[in-house]
């Protein structure tokens, strides 16, 4: 890719690349709407420059999983978490993210690990019964 | 003989004595003065917010609480699935990414939550009492902590912190020579 250095990754995602699922939200890391994965762990690609990423694979929204049948996503079909969808990608990133850190992760691992998503719709209570889901645990509703 | 051999013990012990008063430490005084120094640095914001007793980090200079329910996790590096590393990278963003853009360095984290090294809402004694236990700085004895105040790169951030935020205002070196004054001095601490 000839592109700047200093071009933020999201930016190589969506106009060069053409992978829009990975979201603009805030441009600074505040909401979580473009979280990718480099190697097992989530980042924010709009405060992250192309040329820091070196030759870690970074997986997005489309790469988590051929045909979307990731254990995260068939939970949020499942659940019916989406509303509007916009914030929905980063939330699904980074609840794999989480399950790939812990496993059987609590309410309160959720919460720690979630609440740097943000979803203008309100759907937490699902995420987190989601989340739960995907780890195969029951009970997690609140 | 027995009196040559008492003889010879004393001038030996007096001997020692002597070397040592020839190379006196540095007062309690310079001593307590150059803690002052680095008291001011770890007390300074781009230190003491990270340094902090509970399980949230603090950010700004006036050292709210870090948005996003941030947490030190077990390890002082985020919570599971939630690293510091998800928003800080090794090195901050350009400065065209525009001001307060989250901070990078290498190892970005926090101490541990089991050996915290508060710094934080301290008196001078009580940080300096902290600094000289290793119980509560991770095992770090004064040379260690010398050594991480001279070298650590995460602690070298805090000189230069990115768009939108203070450096701290004591040069590396000055704070590096005051912690070594003091240390020399035999680490004195405040009373107060």
């Amino acid at each position: 890719m000839d592109v700047p250095e200093d071009m933020p990754l999201l930016w190589v995602l969506r106009d060069v690349l053409s992978l829009t699922g990975t979201k603009f939200g805030c441009g600074m890391a505040q909401c979580g709407a473009c979280t990718v994965h480099i190697g097992d762990g989530p980042v924010r690609s709009c405060v992250l420059p192309v040329s820091a990423v070196g030759d870690r694979a970074v997986t997005t929204i489309e790469g988590l999983s051929a045909g979307a049948v990731h254990p995260v996503q068939q939970a949020w079909i499942d659940e019916d978490v989406v509303q509007c969808g916009y914030c929905q990608p980063g939330q699904v990133m980074a609840a794999a993210a989480l399950l790939k850190a812990k496993a059987q992760p609590t309410d309160a691992d959720i919460d720690a690990a979630l609440s740097a998503n943000l979803c203008r719709c309100g759907t937490y209570q699902r995420i987190r019964a989601a989340v739960h889901r995907a780890a195969g645990q029951t009970g997690g509703r609140s | 003989m027995r009196t040559a051999a008492g003889l010879t013990a004393l001038a030996l012990a007096l001997g020692a004595a002597a070397r040592n008063q020839a190379a006196p430490k540095a007062d309690t005084g310079s001593g307590l003065a150059a803690f002052e120094t680095v008291r001011k640095v770890f007390q300074h914001p781009r230190c003491q917010n990270c340094h902090i007793p509970g399980d949230a980090p603090l950010q700004f200079d006036d050292g709210r609480t870090h948005g996003q329910n941030v947490k030190r996790g077990p390890d002082g590096q985020g919570a599971a699935g939630l690293p510091c590393a998800t928003c800080h990278q090794s090195r901050n963003p350009p400065a065209s990414y525009g001001a307060n853009m989250p901070p990078g360095a290498p190892n970005w984290h926090l101490p541990p939550a089991r050996t915290p090294m508060v710094f934080i809402a301290l008196t001078p004694g009580q940080l300096c009492a902290t600094i000289k236990d290793p119980a509560r700085t991770g095992g770090k004895d004064l040379p260690a902590m010398l050594d991480h105040v001279a070298n650590d790169q995460l602690v070298g951030w805090g000189w230069d912190p990115g768009a939108g935020r203070a450096p701290v205002p004591v040069p590396r070196a000055e704070l590096t020579a005051a912690f070594r004054t003091w240390m020399d001095a035999g680490a004195p601490c405040p009373t107060r």
